[in-house]
């Protein structure tokens, strides 16, 4: 491990030496010269341009999340190509473009289904010979798209993946993940709901059937248990389920206090709504561990108020940091829409994918994750992060919410108030709790 | 979870959604039976009955008003999708059928997309029926026990108007034998025309109906495409109390299943579907040899 990391370092520095005399134009040259092809490098880094093959869902239950998403890379790509003052803060080296290159992109429709996502993908990187792929919202997506980034050694970038698995048992040396995940997000909650709710509750899930449910639900369970929290039933749903109906009665029959709605996407929004509609939103208290982009959009202030959520980014920290205020101005002022944390995802994502080619001084991929696990700080929209070198899991703050009562909201976007922002340090697990093994760099 | 006071809960709640499944699936089968077309543009129908029963309550906070504007608007689609499109094939293979109307459905999904985007809208429902009752021994939301009657109701006048009218017994005749009521001298393709008109208003409805209990959104209709198929298959395609009977057993099967195991519900519906055509392959009411 020591070897590596000296290894690793002489590779960087080299490159930086290089870079200096070289100059940023020569400098792809002579790294295509003296790198084997691998992946889509050299061919999808020859011309004035780079291509990037983004795949979210636009349509289905996690479409509106999907395009929250798409938002962000969006935003991100206009930032890199004309050298914009925000995404500079994140990427110091950018000038305009990547290594002096302009992104271009292709968007499709990933419908939240991993075939389709990786058939999507296999295009963009064979007909497009795309340099990077990136975006998920379901975690299944982002698992098969991992396994297709290291089998063909393209770097992957996930946009919302809220599974333990996608950093952790499911890891790859060519995929990197901004967003939080079931641990982190349930470490930082667990505390603030034994404080503000109490010990010793019962408490009925409703989790969604695939890798990104199971594992919030496990991580949930795990960080309440501390604090006498015990599981009454745990409902397990089909992803895109319209009625609830059939798992709410068990839940409004399971003599639970506390509801915890892991459901996503249009998901959260039904389940939440006809939790009402069986009157257990009056008899128990509902926490969201994961929260959904646009929910309280979507149920409404009254549905919202007082309940807690995880979170990855809400708006209003916009008023502490000033990264964060140029940033929600920027998005708002293209889709007139404060930013949801999917958004800020994407943004980061792309931002710190520059960063990391710029460091690099190369597109070619073995250099480019050296220098992500190079763990160099960067300042961000949530405060200062850095990429874990042992999982690719970015170390970053949780925001844990709690939905604002209709009077108290200062305008019509300001659903939560920011109760705590926990260090990502705090929070995350040892790498190897989930079996990382990130696989071969070539 | 296993006890009496659960298990009577999930089977009422089993008729209440197998009752509004029952409404979506008589429109599907009414179209097949009568002109022998899968109208996969069904679930889109349906969700463009959620929206156009939004808008209307939107600009009058009605809920009836919401119901006759979705079901009005979605016949006139239905109608206008038969004459542009779907009379063209009639004569063509199923295949063409199934392509073309899942095409509709396409068309209309993203249309909707482009000019309510991705966010679930929320419809209300009436003010007095938004509450829960308690009914012993369950509590059940009362908008949910108004839909049981809703569709009661509506399934009673769709079979006056198909078994007690002039134009149900063309439109019976037809799905025996359209030939044969060509050759009576009935104009069949308004017949058709009709039918189609019908079935999708049953779609729109059912989507207004629905919505209060679900978000309104483009794909809101994927699933329950899927759902009615099975309704369908099971009850025997074209054939009208089969679809209520169907709608019914889906509902329980789905409930029930998921008292013991909520994620083998779906396994479970479709397990029930596999064992009727297995056994029964024209359906529980439908009659063999008919296409």
């Amino acid at each position: 491990m020591d070897e590596h990391h000296r290894n690793d370092t002489d590779g960087m520095s080299r490159r930086a030496v290089l870079g200096g005399l070289a100059g940023g134009l020569l400098l792809p040259t002579f790294a295509a010269a003296e790198d084997a092809p691998i992946g889509t490098y050299p061919a999808g880094a020859t011309g004035d341009s780079v291509f990037v093959g983004i795949t979210v869902p636009l349509t289905g239950a996690y479409a509106a999340q999907g395009q929250d998403v798409r938002k962000g890379f969006e935003l991100a790509v206009e930032h890199l190509n004309t050298g914009n003052e925000l995404i500079r803060k994140l990427s110091p080296l950018t000038k305009r473009g990547v290594l002096g290159k302009t992104v271009s992109f292709g968007v499709a429709d990933s419908e939240a289904k991993p075939n389709t996502a990786i058939q999507a993908q296999s295009r963009f990187i064979t007909q497009n010979k795309a340099i990077m792929i990136a975006g998920s919202v379901s975690s299944a997506v982002a698992v098969a798209l991992n396994k297709l980034a290291q089998r063909e050694k393209v770097i992957y970038l996930p946009g919302i993946s809220g599974s333990n698995d996608t950093t952790g048992k499911d890891c790859v040396r060519y995929g990197f993940r901004t967003c939080f995940y079931g641990y982190t997000a349930a470490a930082a909650l667990a505390p603030v709901l034994a404080r503000e709710i109490g010990h010793n509750k019962k408490v009925a899930y409703l989790t969604p059937d695939y890798t990104f449910g199971h594992t919030v639900q496990q991580s949930v369970e795990a960080f309440t248990k501390g604090f006498g929290w015990t599981t009454a039933t745990n409902q397990v749903a089909p992803l895109g389920a319209p009625d609830f109906s059939t798992f709410l009665l068990n839940i409004a029959n399971s003599g639970a206090d506390i509801f915890v709605d892991i459901g996503f996407g249009a998901d959260a929004v039904n389940s939440v709504k006809q939790a009402k509609q069986f009157g257990i939103l009056d008899k128990m208290k509902l926490v969201v561990p994961y929260n959904t982009p646009f929910l309280a959009q979507q149920v409404g202030a009254q549905l919202m108020q007082g309940v807690y959520a995880s979170s990855d980014f809400w708006w209003t920290y916009s008023e502490q940091n000033e990264i964060a205020r140029m940033f929600v101005a920027a998005f708002e002022e293209k889709y007139h829409y404060k930013p949801e944390f999917g958004a800020d995802d994407g943004y980061l994502q792309f931002a710190f994918w520059a960063d990391a080619v710029e460091r690099a001084g190369t597109f070619y991929p073995p250099a480019v994750i050296k220098a992500y696990e190079a763990e160099v700080r960067r300042p961000s929209t949530v405060g200062e992060v850095y990429f874990r070198a042992a999982d690719h899991q970015l170390v970053r703050p949780i925001f844990v919410l709690r939905g604002k009562a209709p009077a108290a909201m200062k305008g019509p976007d300001d659903y939560y108030d920011i109760v705590e922002l926990t260090p990502g340090a705090s929070v995350m697990q040892p790498p190897t709790l989930f079996g990382c093994k990130l696989g071969p760099y070539t | 979870m296993l006890n009496w006071s659960n298990f009577a809960a999930q089977l009422f709640n089993g008729l209440a959604t197998g009752a509004l499944l029952a409404l979506i699936s008589v429109g599907l089968t009414i179209i097949y039976g009568t002109l022998g077309v899968l109208n996969l543009a069904h679930g889109a129908l349906f969700m463009l009955g959620g929206y156009a029963g939004f808008v209307a309550f939107q600009a009058t906070h009605s809920f009836l008003l919401a119901l006759l504007a979705g079901a009005g608007f979605v016949m006139l689609a239905g109608l206008l999708i038969e004459w542009v499109v779907v009379r063209h094939f009639y004569a063509r293979p199923a295949e063409d059928q199934i392509l073309v109307t899942f095409g509709i459905g396409i068309v209309l999904v993203e249309l909707v997309r482009a000019a309510f985007g991705s966010l679930a809208q929320t419809m209300p429902p009436p003010a007095w029926a938004a509450g829960v009752t308690s009914l012993g021994f369950l509590i059940y939301p009362t908008y949910r026990l108004l839909v049981m009657g809703i569709v009661a109701a509506s399934l009673l006048a769709l079979y006056l108007v198909l078994y007690r009218t002039r134009i149900g017994m063309v439109v019976r005749a037809g799905i025996e034998d359209a030939g044969m009521v060509s050759i009576l001298g009935i104009d069949v393709q308004r017949v058709f025309l009709l039918v189609f008109g019908i079935g999708a208003m049953a779609a729109g409805f059912a989507g207004v109906v629905n919505a209060p209990i679900v978000s309104i959104m483009p794909d809101v209709g994927d699933n329950i495409l899927v759902e009615c198929f099975v309704v369908v298959v099971i009850g025997g395609v074209g054939s009208f109390p089969g679809a209520v009977a169907g709608g019914l057993i889906a509902g329980e099967i789905m409930s029930l299943t998921a008292m013991f195991d909520p994620s083998y519900s779906a396994v479970m519906l479709f397990a029930a579907m596999t064992l009727v055509l297995a056994l029964r392959p024209q359906g529980l009411f439908g009659v063999a040899g008919r296409e």
